[in-house]
């Protein structure tokens, strides 16, 4: 399967867009060459600003640019640019509802050697939490220069978490991203595996082995994780009576959270949260790391032997 | 004040040599890691270790011992070699930096290295620890000093102007911090990224007692330490002039060896020049 990572796609795709549309603009904070926003100021000098080793004045700045009339993606890794930034980027973007494209790469444990200070588990909740901010994650290079497209096109805020490694590639460029709609990847009737970022591939992956044991697990990849989509939420829930969520983020107020606050008030049925079990990150290669935390197809497979048996019970 | 003899000094050149050699072997062993950044402030590390700091490795959590911070956290190889140069730990378990379960995490964590006194690795904290551990030994009327290192990339964030402020109103003379000046961050040279210079300036203009040194040269460095301990009544700054990558000649000033680990054959390259051949 060939793969790339979504700070590639995020790269190239930044390049197209400041081709297209000359009001945007595009801030780093000394991380150019790994968040391959470097590949925008090669092209663009004059539309890109380098705050150097400053994320909230990276943030600010994007929010002056933004009031100016500019569309500025910001980019750092996802534990400063959340993190650091997190007030700056809630009282000056979002609060204002600014048109500032926050998009983070180095997201999650997939960060790998640098280690738990680095690792950002938690960047989901804390932007999901902000009113007015949209989030995305996606899955692959091909959504992701989609996503890149589609949030130029959304007034206001947005969080774009995107990884470090390279990712299977699941969708060709027919594909539609469309914000606030998650895609179902798979039909299935016994299970639905709802998953965001790398966690889609693997959910995949899992629903082949399942189908192999009679088991029929339904694949959602959620990229928008604000606004959620609640339709489709509601009607997986009730079609296959059971959720799988797997998210490479803690279990804390991520995508499985989002999830659980639709189906317990709209149509109550047993979900299983995968994720990271509020712990902190550490050094390891990635694959180390996913397994170590439990991210693995193998675990997202024997989570749902469980997740039907507790469903069986219930019925 | 500590005495400078040319003992003295020989022992802590041998030691700053020993310090760029394990960083050599653990960075080429771990395949990742932050090279130029580690060689650049070996020089100040072997004065801060083997020199100038009282401290016991039998007692890494007596309370009356010396502190050092690392603001610079991804200079942790350096860090982890001094600590077990000086007898913290075996070296023997240098080689598993940034091993899956190794306490020798990429960043520094205080939590899992006997010796580490601050987690870091997130750029410009460590200095405003390093402003509350010198403020904790002013509550409790300890005599006990605190060391921190910056890097000059590093002084961009705002936070690190926070605390040198909030350091020169406590007047903290028991404090002491090192500006690694190798004139490098990431995305280039510090004066085509976002510069922070006139650095020297700056400090003195936030009450400052500013020192600069050459920051290869350990007589200098020792001197300038000396004369910190003679400054009443605020903190000291001394700016070391370095080269990042000293030592390496393939990696002197290369901003390409910032976050970049020596292959097999240019870790024997580099153990070459640094006068071993393995
Ligand atoms: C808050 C924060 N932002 C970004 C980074 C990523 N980062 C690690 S090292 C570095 C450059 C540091 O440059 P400098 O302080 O000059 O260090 P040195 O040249 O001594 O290695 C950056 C941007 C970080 N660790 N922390
Ligand atoms: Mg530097």
């Amino acid at each position: 399967m060939e793969k790339q990572a979504t700070r590639d796609a995020y790269g190239k795709a930044l390049v197209e867009l400041g081709r297209k549309y000359a009001d945007v603009v595009v801030l780093d904070a000394d991380l150019s060459k790994s968040t391959k926003t470097a590949d925008f100021a090669k092209v663009f000098p004059a539309r890109f600003i380098n705050a150097g080793i400053a994320e909230q004045n990276l943030m600010g700045m994007a929010a002056g640019l933004a009031a100016a009339g500019k569309v500025a993606y910001a980019s750092s890794f996802a534990i400063f640019a959340t993190g650091r930034a997190f007030e700056i980027v809630r009282n000056s973007l979002a609060y204002a509802s600014l048109n500032v494209k926050i998009c983070a790469t180095h997201a999650g444990i997939t960060v790998g050697e640098d280690g738990g200070s680095h690792q950002s588990v938690e960047d989901i909740s804390l932007m999901r939490s902000v009113p007015n901010m949209c989030v995305v994650v996606p899955a692959d290079g091909m959504s992701t220069a989609k996503a890149v497209e589609a949030i130029y096109h959304r007034a206001g805020p947005v969080y774009l978490r995107l990884g470090r490694p390279a990712v299977p590639n699941l969708y060709d460029e027919n594909m539609h991203f469309n914000i606030g709609r998650g895609i179902e990847l798979r039909p299935g009737s016994d299970v639905t595996l709802i998953g965001c970022g790398i966690m889609v591939a693997k959910c995949l992956e899992a629903s082949e082995i399942l189908a192999r044991e009679g088991i029929e697990a339904a694949v959602v990849d959620m990229h928008t994780i604000k606004p959620i989509d609640r339709e489709l939420i509601v009607r997986q829930a009730r079609e296959t009576g059971a959720i799988l969520t797997a998210e490479e983020h803690t279990v804390l107020g991520g995508l499985g959270s989002a999830v659980c606050e639709v189906v317990c008030s709209e149509c109550p049925v047993p979900v299983e949260r995968m994720g990271i079990m509020d712990l902190f990150g550490q050094s390891g290669t990635p694959d180390e790391l996913l397994a170590y935390y439990g991210l693995t197809v193998d675990r997202i497979v024997a989570n749902t032997r469980l997740l039907l048996q507790k469903k069986s019970r219930i019925i | 004040m500590r005495e400078i003899t040319e003992s003295a000094i020989q022992a802590v050149s041998s030691k700053a040599l020993t310090l760029r050699q394990d960083i050599i072997r653990m960075l080429g062993e771990a395949g990742s890691g932050h090279t130029g950044g580690s060689l650049s402030s070996a020089d100040i590390i072997a004065c801060l270790y083997f020199w100038e700091m009282n401290i016991d490795p039998m007692q890494p959590r007596s309370a009356e011992r010396d502190r050092f911070v690392l603001s610079k956290g991804h200079a942790a190889p350096l860090l982890y070699a001094a600590l077990a140069e000086r007898g913290y730990f075996p070296k023997s378990e240098l080689l598993r930096l940034r091993k899956l379960g190794s306490p020798l995490q990429g960043h520094p964590d205080m939590r899992k290295v006997a010796g580490v006194d601050a987690s870091t690795g997130s750029l410009g904290q460590g200095v405003s620890w390093a402003v509350g551990m010198a403020l904790a030994a002013k509550i409790d009327g300890l005599d006990f000093r605190v060391y921190t290192l910056l890097g000059d990339g590093e002084i961009e964030e705002g936070l690190v102007w926070e605390a040198v402020m909030a350091a020169h109103h406590y007047k903290l003379d028991n404090l002491v911090a090192f500006l690694d000046h190798n004139r490098l961050q990431i995305d280039g040279p510090i004066c085509e990224v976002m510069s922070p210079e006139p650095v020297a300036d700056k400090f003195r203009a936030f009450g400052w007692e500013t020192l600069s040194v050459d920051g290869h040269d350990h007589r200098q460095i020792m001197e300038a330490l000396n004369k910190a301990r003679t400054i009443a009544g605020r903190p000291t700054i001394i700016i070391a002039d370095t080269v990042k990558g000293k030592g390496c000649s393939f990696m002197e000033n290369k901003v390409e060896w910032h976050g970049s680990a020596p292959n097999k054959e240019q870790t024997s390259q580099a153990l070459a020049e640094l006068g071993c051949y393995e």
